[in-house]
């Protein structure tokens, strides 16, 4: 069903119909609606999307870490080429007790993550050496001094220099792109296959941001891991990613090759996003375009194209009628939006 | 760190000096002195002091001068030798009497405090991490109502209920057959058993309160993004539970000991009369209500230089326990 | 990070933008109250709390006797059952209570009660009795209810001078639920006059006031309260005791909200808009009653609300010391310190009682801050 099942390899991670509902004293939030979609191995995949959408629950169910309210369904099928623990054999990550320790011998050692926020994500209680060193002393020594060699090393490979002293300094000694490198080395420091991002640069400097993609471009070329950038940011998306997934309302509209979503974005939501982002050399006379209208909750929602109010092309009776089913435009690109059914209005699939 | 605790202290000098001067004019206030009650009190047992009696009293005791040169002899004695002055009522120097009850307050206070800590952190941890279960709740509702329930008559209904349970009120500290025996385990033990009613009662208000702070600090953790980053490092729950937020949460909870040895002090008179304890609290409103000018002076003085200086030590705590602040002084 | 703060307030998310343009012009009370109404517990007790300054309003009224009333023929009797069903099980649409037949214990030559099942008084309702002035100014004589002469209606049952408990609980609330109230609501005035000052104006006078603040706040409270309540003169006029007592709790709580104005000043004082209006030439008092006061007011109500309780405690330990109110005027604690010995309360269990109503004034008080302080910042907990 899918490019990839030709090949004789399995992706590194392949999630399928992954849901997380939410219970609310008004209802069930549908947070993440049916979510397919395939991390190969040294690739990037950008997820984008608004806030909201959905795109940091996603990440975040991959390795089971999103609070207990949230029910997630769904398979997310993890086959790991490092070791000999999976054989090849798919591993269902969602099917593993979240607190058990086989999940937890995967995060941080198989599938590490980033956060948006280095400050908070550090804690201001403990050194940064600390925190570094916690990952390793669980994931590959047990040995303090070798812990702390492998800390320093991977310090040093996020370009910072001193790393004596960094080591033992607090997070708030640290600069917010400095906190963001740390972070990125601890994360590396069990050279993981697949890293999550979850908006990375969203609190950096313009300047920064350029300088930690670079570094993340660059150690992906050099420990070979796969990355799943989730933002907000188009520009980053189009920096780092080779394939990309748009969400809108905890559902994924568009999927397609970086490329193709730049150049032929079909979802008339991928455009309006394309719109809105500011160009170099567009005419300074004409504004920047937005999307009418905000983002409704998916509480209650009944089964139609939640981007339904916005949608500048939207057809009365049938984007408001059912629910929309992904259609394949070529092997690579799916869209979910009526107006590239084989059938408008026709009977669903 | 060193100059941080002497500026406080030195900022606390001044302040030391206002409140001496307000607890003598407070301790002036009520109408008569300690010779008319002292009189009074004789008149009723049938000795009858003349004016001229009393006058040569009030003289004798030094209350024949005006107040602030009373004020100033109390102090100058306090500063160059350290005396407090005189106890009209027990007939020794005020110190004396101090200290002859300062070693059970002590006992009691510090063992209320050890009981708060221990008992209101698991707690607080455990209604945390189990935040709308039916035990959060169970808390909760505990935390509120210790909080609701004036001391003295939690006092009196523990009694109430010791007596009915164990056919003994555990009044004051100590069995009668053990008040003036000397210390050997069996009055240990006596004494242990009669410090649970005042130390609960006691602890129950900072102990509900230290519940409702951990309960609180601990949510606000608990939804910390390091402790996401933690978990996605691979950290069990327990690990990531006591070396994450509990840590951070410990934070201002142990920079308020200076504060709650201070309120345990104070807290401790109200219970202190009502179960009969030998500790400072009865014999200080007694002197309070006597006009025993010095030794109610003094224990004034006393209680507000606690509190000057349980803010001093959460003070330094808290700037000790924060890297934030830590770290700046390691730099100059 | 903006993603678990959603599961917190949970219902915040939904029901705000639904109520589209009008939330964004409703004035910072509406959205107050719109946020108090969702807090349940918050919402019962202030209807509690109503209900129980209601009593102390009417308290002459409600009260079948009034203060001076006593009978030494009923020395400690137990509170009377109101019945529908007689002893013969004859069911009766008017309550009434039986009378009480008093007898000696052998032993203890300790007066002992029972219900007297010759005597029925049914209950009336508006039955002449003490005359009193309602709310201070109409007289009357007309009860709510009581029962006819020489019956007795002890419903809480009576104290160690036979005065009858309930009317005692609710005379004595008039002193209890206005005594916090009162002493509030001073050191509202005087915390937010100086602390303002301080705040606003900064320099010599803020160090002034700081340090003044500072050196009261170093008083312990409880023995300075003890102190102060032990100057009071014993033998004054009760308005005056009244008025002194509300002095000293004054004194002590405007401190804390003094610190809670001044912290506000200083940080609304440099607000863009502020400045904006400082540089377009308006005047300090407009300012503050304009540009400063709304910022904050919320904050200084629910500071106050949370001073009540710890004030209601206060006045009962001190009554309870004898340090308080004093006869002929009565409180909750003047009335609970018939419960200080044990063999009172073993003997006359219902001496208690009163504590149940200053646990629930102080719980329900406690609620309704809460709830305000979750209205006023909801963002904040």
């Amino acid at each position: 069903m899918t490019a990839e099942a030709a090949q004789p390899q399995q992706p590194l991670l392949r999630v399928r119909d992954l849901k997380i509902r939410i219970q609310m004293d008004n209802g069930v939030m549908n947070a993440v609606d049916g979510v397919d979609f395939e991390i190969r191995r040294g690739r990037t995949l950008g997820l984008v999307g608004e806030s909201g959408c959905g795109k940091s629950l996603t990440s975040r169910a991959l390795i089971g870490i999103n609070p207990k309210e949230c029910e997630t369904s769904g398979t997310i099928a993890y086959t790991s080429s490092q070791e000999p623990e999976a054989k090849g054999e798919p591993l269902n990550l969602l099917a593993l007790n979240p607190n058990g320790r086989k999940i937890r011998s995967i995060r941080g050692r198989k599938i590490a993550m980033i956060f948006q926020e280095p400050m908070t994500a550090f804690s201001p209680m403990y050194t940064i050496g600390n925190q570094i060193m916690e990952a390793i002393l669980i994931h590959r020594t047990r040995n303090k001094k070798e812990a702390k060699r492998i800390a320093l090393e991977m310090l040093g490979k996020v370009g910072i220099s001193d790393q004596e002293k960094r080591f033992d300094q607090y997070p708030h000694e640290f600069s917010g792109g400095m906190r963001q490198r740390a972070m990125i080395s601890m994360a590396l420091s069990c050279n993981p296959e697949l890293l999550i991002a979850d908006e990375p640069t969203t609190a950096l400097d313009v300047t920064i941001q350029a300088q930690v993609l670079e570094l993340m471009k660059r150690l992906q070329r050099e420990f070979g891991m796969a990355i799943l950038l989730v933002t907000h940011d188009l520009g980053v998306i189009a920096e780092m990613c080779d394939e990309v997934a748009v969400m809108y309302l905890g559902k994924i509209v568009e999927q397609a090759p970086m490329k193709d979503i730049f150049r032929n974005p079909k979802h008339p939501y991928t455009k309006g996003l394309l719109r809105s982002m500011p160009r170099l050399g567009g005419s300074k006379a004409k504004r920047l375009e937005s999307i009418e209208g905000s983002v409704p909750i998916p509480v209650n929602m009944p089964p139609m194209c939640g981007f339904y109010d916005r949608c500048k092309d939207r057809i009365e009776g049938v984007c408001n009628a059912r629910s929309v089913p992904a259609t394949r435009i070529s092997d690579s690109h799916t869209v979910r939006c009526f107006l590239y059914s084989e059938q408008p209005g026709g009977q669903q699939r | 760190m060193l100059q941080f605790t002497l500026k406080r202290i030195l900022l606390a000098v001044p302040v030391v000096f206002f409140i001496s001067v307000i607890v003598f004019y407070i301790i002036q206030l009520p109408p008569g002195d300690y010779v008319s009650n002292y009189a009074a009190e004789m008149s009723v047992a049938g000795e009858v002091f003349t004016q001229e009696d009393m006058d040569a009293m009030r003289a004798d005791l030094g209350l024949d001068r005006p107040v602030y040169e009373q004020y100033f002899i109390w102090v100058k004695d306090i500063v160059l030798y350290g005396d407090f002055g005189f106890s009209f009522n027990y007939n020794k120097p005020v110190l004396a009497v101090i200290e002859q009850y300062m070693g059970l307050t002590l006992t009691v206070s510090l063992v209320t405090m050890a009981f708060q800590y221990f008992v209101a952190i698991p707690i607080g941890i455990y209604c945390a991490v189990k935040q709308y279960s039916i035990g959060d709740y169970f808390f909760s509702g505990l935390s509120f109502l210790g909080m609701a329930t004036p001391h003295f008559l939690m006092a009196v209904i523990l009694m109430f209920l010791s007596y009915t349970w164990f056919g003994d009120p555990l009044l004051g500290l100590f069995s009668a057959e053990y008040v003036n025996a000397p210390w050997s385990m069996d009055k240990a033990i006596d004494l242990a058993k009669h410090m649970v009613i005042p130390v609960i009662v006691i602890g129950l208000s900072g102990t509900a309160d230290l519940i409702r702070v951990m309960r609180g600090q601990m949510l606000d953790e608990l939804n910390k993004p390091n402790v996401v980053t933690a978990r996605a490092k691979g950290l069990s729950e327990r690990k990531i539970l006591f070396k994450y937020p509990t840590r951070a949460a410990l934070n201002p909870i142990v920079s308020t000991f200076g504060w709650s040895l201070t309120s345990i002090f104070t807290g401790s008179t109200i219970t202190a009369i009502v179960l009969n304890l030998p500790i400072q609290g009865p014999v200080m409103f007694n002197a309070l209500l006597g006009q025993d000018m010095y030794l109610a002076g003094t224990w004034l003085l006393f209680m507000a230089l606690l509190t000057v200086l349980g803010t001093l030590i959460s003070d330094i705590l808290l700037a000790w326990l924060d890297p934030k602040i830590r770290t700046e002084f390691r730099g100059t | 990070m903006r993603l678990l703060p959603v599961f917190g307030r949970r219902q915040a998310a939904s029901a705000e933008p639904a109520r589209g343009k009008d939330a964004n012009y409703s004035s910072q009370w509406r959205l107050m109250y719109a946020r108090f109404k969702k807090h349940k517990l918050a919402r019962v007790s202030l209807a509690v709390l109503a209900l129980l300054y209601a009593g102390a309003l009417f308290a002459p009224f409600l009260a079948p006797y009034g203060l001076e009333s006593y009978d030494s023929k009923y020395v400690n009797a137990p509170p009377m059952k109101l019945r529908f069903v007689d002893a013969e099980g004859k069911f009766h649409l008017r309550p009434f209570v039986y009378g009480l037949k008093s007898d000696r214990d052998p032993e203890t030559m300790r007066k002992i009660f029972a219900s007297d099942t010759e005597k029925v008084y049914p209950l009336q309702f508006f039955v002449k009795g003490e005359s009193y002035k309602l709310l201070g100014l109409i007289p009357s004589t007309t009860h709510l209810f009581g029962v006819e002469e020489p019956g007795r209606l002890f419903l809480l049952g009576t104290d160690a001078l036979g005065r009858d408990l309930f009317s005692r609980i609710l005379l004595g609330s008039q002193v209890s639920l206005s005594i916090p109230l009162a002493g509030v609501g001073i050191s509202f005035v005087l915390g937010l006059i100086i602390g303002g000052a301080s705040g606003y104006f900064g320099g010599w006078l803020d160090a002034v006031i700081q340090r003044v603040i500072e050196i009261i706040r170093s008083f312990p409270t409880l023995p300075l309260w003890m102190a102060l309540s032990a100057a009071i003169p014993p033998r004054i006029p009760v308005v005056r005791m009244y008025f002194y007592i509300v002095i000293i709790f004054a004194f002590i709580e405007w401190t804390g909200l003094a610190r809670v104005v001044r912290g506000k000043f200083i940080s609304l004082k440099n607000e863009d808009y502020v400045v904006a209006a400082k540089i377009s030439g308006v005047g300090d008092a407009k300012i503050i009653v304009k540009h400063l006061l709304p910022g904050f007011i919320s904050y200084l109500v629910v500071a106050a609300t949370l001073a009540i309780p710890g004030m209601i405690l206060a006045e009962t330990a001190m009554s309870f010391l004898g340090l308080g109110i004093r006869s002929p005027a009565t409180s909750w604690g003047v009335l609970l310190q018939e419960a200080q010995k044990i063999d009172n309360i073993a003997l006359y269990p219902w001496k208690i009682i009163p504590l149940g109503t200053v646990i629930l004034t102080v719980l329900t008080f406690n609620f309704v801050g809460d709830g305000l302080r979750d209205a006023a910042d909801p963002y904040k907990r």
